[in-house]
């Protein structure tokens, strides 16, 4: 078979996770436009120093410049992308043809996600999708890989993926969000990406369940980049499944004046530090939203060269 | 229960631009509950429309305005009225709407929106809970609809919107996950929760609905 693409510049995360090292992963964040400048910016600046980066899919159910298309830009700028799919917008008709054409352009890995609702989202008027979900997802893709579409329908060709799913760790109550973690481990996700952890007490309480659950999926917490006290008093008041714990929220307050961004670096780069020097779990995924400009310099104050790991 | 919710009257004023002769269809059943179209809805309405520079020619409220029999038959019985009108205001659900359209050739206009089909908590206070899928979950979810009364109407547990036990859409609803979640562990039947519910078919009722019984005694084709 003809795939339409030049040898991977990087290694897959399959392989990164399999060799047993601490999984870095970034993120990029689409533009709404076609202005793509800023973005390729960002993906050059990442891709050596992370060993992938998410491509969100139409993010907070805004829209904007496809995961997809910015998938393919990463390929071809040498580094490695992890395909958000999401199933608020398309059905599963349109999500397998998009997994078809992700495989044959050398797409490895693939983020399966139900999607935020569309009202929280800049298209409050569209009709929400959802004709199935992540655990749905993640089974369409294995039988793929099976050689079959959802209709049942032999596939001329199948794919590969190392398939990924999410789970918020902060999620009230955590029981059901725990039972929904192990279904998706049946349903074939191969790795985990959280939500948001700030607590990290809080994590280390989650990766006990979980681990308890299954003790060889890999986990990566999801790291999000405080920036400000204004983002964080929106957070905290907006962003179901995010919470701040207070100790932070001081220490962001007592930054002296033009300090809150650096103090947010200090903070996820300690928050790093921790995730593996207590060996925590199996990775970082670093959310950066719009300071991807910031993402070495969190790197180098957490020491850490994927270069060197 | 049909909920249906009242267009703007300036709406309905613009609906009937030209239309000088009215006649007013109100509903008996579901819209009198909503307070939509029963007898003191019309009588306003009547008054609103002859303040506004209208005739209204007749009005009417009956049980089922959905049933289409029935309205050609009111519709016989108010001949002189009905004739007499340039258009109709049909002061129901659209299901009533499109009966009374059956029952004319003249103009329709709806009165009301049709929101969902609802339960009736009180007066005045409506919630979803059934979506007239074609295909009912209800038996492995604890009688919870998992299609309604989460907002994605997801099938395999809570979204990461979660918060407090409310939807991510709106803190007043609650997430119907988490009210699965807990019927469930109520009835020791967790294991119902944790068995993956693969892809649904969401074409089992498929639109424009129809069915047909085989009535007793005619014999089938």
């Amino acid at each position: 078979m003809t795939l339409l693409f030049d040898k991977h510049a990087k290694p897959s995360i399959q392989e990164v996770m399999e060799s047993g090292k601490f999984l870095i992963t970034g993120e990029i964040g689409p533009p709404k436009g076609t202005d793509i400048d800023e973005m390729i910016h960002h993906i050059d600046l990442l891709k050596d120093k992370v060993h992938a980066m998410n491509i969100t899919d139409n993010q907070s159910s805004v829209m904007r410049y496809p995961s997809l298309g910015t998938a393919l830009i990463i390929l071809e700028r040498g580094g490695e992308p992890n395909l958000q799919v999401t199933c608020r917008d398309r059905n599963r008709l349109a999500i397998e043809a998009d997994l078809l054409f992700a495989y044959t352009r050398g797409v490895r890995s693939v983020l399966c996600l139900t999607g935020d609702s569309v009202p929280v989202g800049d298209h409050k008027e569209a009709k929400g999708v959802f004709d199935c979900e992540s655990v749905q997802l993640l089974q369409i893709i294995r039988n793929m890989e099976e050689g079959r579409d959802s209709g049942g329908n032999e596939l001329q060709g199948g794919v590969k993926f190392y398939k990924g799913a999410i789970v918020t760790p902060e999620a009230d109550p955590i029981e059901p969000q725990m039972l929904k973690f192990e279904k998706k481990i049946e349903a074939g996700a191969q790795w985990f990406q959280t939500q948001a952890v700030y607590d990290m007490d809080n994590f280390k309480r989650f990766m006990e369940r979980a681990r308890k659950i299954n003790d060889k999926v890999k986990i990566c917490a999801g790291l999000v980049l405080l920036t400000s006290m204004g983002a964080i008093r929106y957070m905290n008041a907006n962003v179901p499944g995010v919470f701040v714990p207070d100790n932070l929220v001081k220490e962001m307050a007592d930054a002296p004046k033009g300090e809150a961004l650096n103090t947010g670096i200090r903070i996820m780069a300690r928050q790093i530090r921790q995730c593996i020097d207590e060996k925590l779990c199996d990775g970082v995924h670093i959310m950066a939203i719009g300071k991807e400009d910031v993402v070495p310099k969190i790197l180098e104050e957490a020491g850490v060269d994927i270069t060197k790991m | 229960m049909i909920i249906t919710t009242s267009k703007p009257f300036e709406e309905v004023l613009k609906e009937l631009e030209g239309q000088d002769k009215v006649f007013i269809v109100g509903c008996g059943s579901c819209a009198t509950t909503c307070e939509t179209g029963g007898e003191p809805q019309v009588a306003e309405m009547k008054a609103k429309l002859e303040a506004e520079g209208k005739t209204v020619t007749g009005t009417v409220v009956y049980e089922e305005v959905c049933h289409e029999l029935n309205t050609k038959r009111k519709f016989r019985e108010n001949k002189e009225a009905v004739e007499a009108a340039d258009g109709f205001l049909v002061m129901c659900c659209g299901a009533g709407c499109q009966s009374v359209r059956e029952a004319t050739e003249k103009e329709v206009h709806p009165a009301c929106d049709t929101v969902f089909l609802g339960n009736i908590l009180r007066q005045g206070q409506f919630v979803e809970k059934c979506s007239l899928c074609g295909d009912c979950v209800l038996e492995d979810f604890g009688a919870i609809c998992p299609v309604t009364r989460c907002h994605k109407g997801i099938l395999n547990g809570p979204c990461g919107g979660t918060d407090e036990g409310k939807c991510e859409t709106d803190k007043e609803k609650d997430c119907g996950w988490t009210l699965i979640y807990n019927q469930l562990e109520k009835l020791g039947k967790l294991d119902r929760f944790k068995r993956i519910y693969g892809l649904k078919n969401w074409q089992a009722s498929m639109k424009p609905g129809r069915v047909i019984f085989e009535r007793k005694g005619e014999g089938g084709e």
